[in-house]
């Protein structure tokens, strides 16, 4: 049984392909800044292979944003909750979900329109604002929704089509 | 939070010894900066070249660490690795700092300006 190089303990799955890494990543923790860096971390590494330093930084900043305004806004006035995020990749890019239990997102900072308008102007000096205005910039698709007091959040960050070898 | 802050070439220059410069310590940066840039310096060159990755919450940290020091002194900002400088790029803050490639060549401006 063994000459044709098959594997001891493989009985049953000869005939399974072989299997691609499992093409989810789903991560859920603690609404903290410390455990955001931790949850960065872990999904950078997941998918670091498929992506160049560029789209990798891109990836970051736009999670880090989205996941530390439900620390700060969402769960800010409880101080604590915990953030679902889920990442798959497709054929367009990495689509991205986060969800939360905190308090409702401002329709502001989903509008569109408020891009240049409100965009915060150099000359000014802001100390703060940038967040969403990086996210509207960088990801497509944004869409959000609340149902039951939880918030969903979803967008994709556009890669190239994945090369087929 | 850490910090190393020397006087160079008339600059006081203050080298941000971490990886991350995000919302987890923006706070804290800007309290060490209040407590560093107490020494007297007519520039204030901020070392970021050891800095990996930068949210808005740390480019509103270097943000308001500029306006504490303005008008009498100016920040200028030396090393930005280019996950940093999109930051700066995106939001059009780079062209409200002086922006040198590393901190080498901010003396060497300053030095040129002031001959």
């Amino acid at each position: 049984m063994l000459a044709d190089g098959s594997q001891p303990g493989s009985n049953g799955n000869e005939q399974a392909p072989v299997r691609p890494e499992a093409k989810i990543f789903h991560h859920s923790f603690a609404a903290t800044p410390i455990a955001v860096r931790t949850a960065l971390r872990t999904a950078l590494a997941r998918f670091l292979r498929q992506l160049s330093p560029d789209e990798a930084g891109t990836l970051e900043l736009v999670l880090a944003e989205v996941l530390n305004n439900i620390v700060e806004h969402g769960y800010g006035e409880t101080g604590h909750g915990t953030i679902s995020l889920s990442l798959v990749r497709d054929h367009r890019g990495l689509s991205c979900s986060i969800s939360d239990d905190g308090v409702e997102l401002p329709p502001s900072c989903l509008a569109r329109s408020v891009d240049d308008t409100h965009r915060p102007e150099p000359e000014n000096l802001p100390e703060g604002g940038f967040g969403w205005f990086l996210i509207h910039d960088l990801v497509e698709d944004l869409g959000y929704h609340r149902a039951n007091g939880r918030n969903l959040l979803a967008f994709r960050l556009p890669l190239p089509p994945v090369q087929v070898k | 939070m850490n910090l190393y802050a020397e006087a160079r070439s008339g600059a006081l220059v203050v080298s941000v010894k971490e990886e991350r410069l995000d919302a987890a310590i923006a706070i804290r940066f800007k309290d060490r900066m209040r407590e560093v840039t107490m020494q007297p310096a007519q520039r204030v060159v901020l070392d970021l070249s050891e800095v990996e990755f930068l949210d808005s919450s740390g480019l509103g940290a270097v943000v308001a660490v500029m306006k504490a020091l303005a008008p009498e002194r100016q920040l200028e900002l030396a090393g930005l690795r280019p996950n940093v400088e999109k930051v700066f790029r995106l939001t059009r803050m780079d062209s409200v700092f002086s922006l040198h490639e590393d901190v080498d060549a901010a003396l060497r401006k300053g030095l040129r300006h002031v001959g």
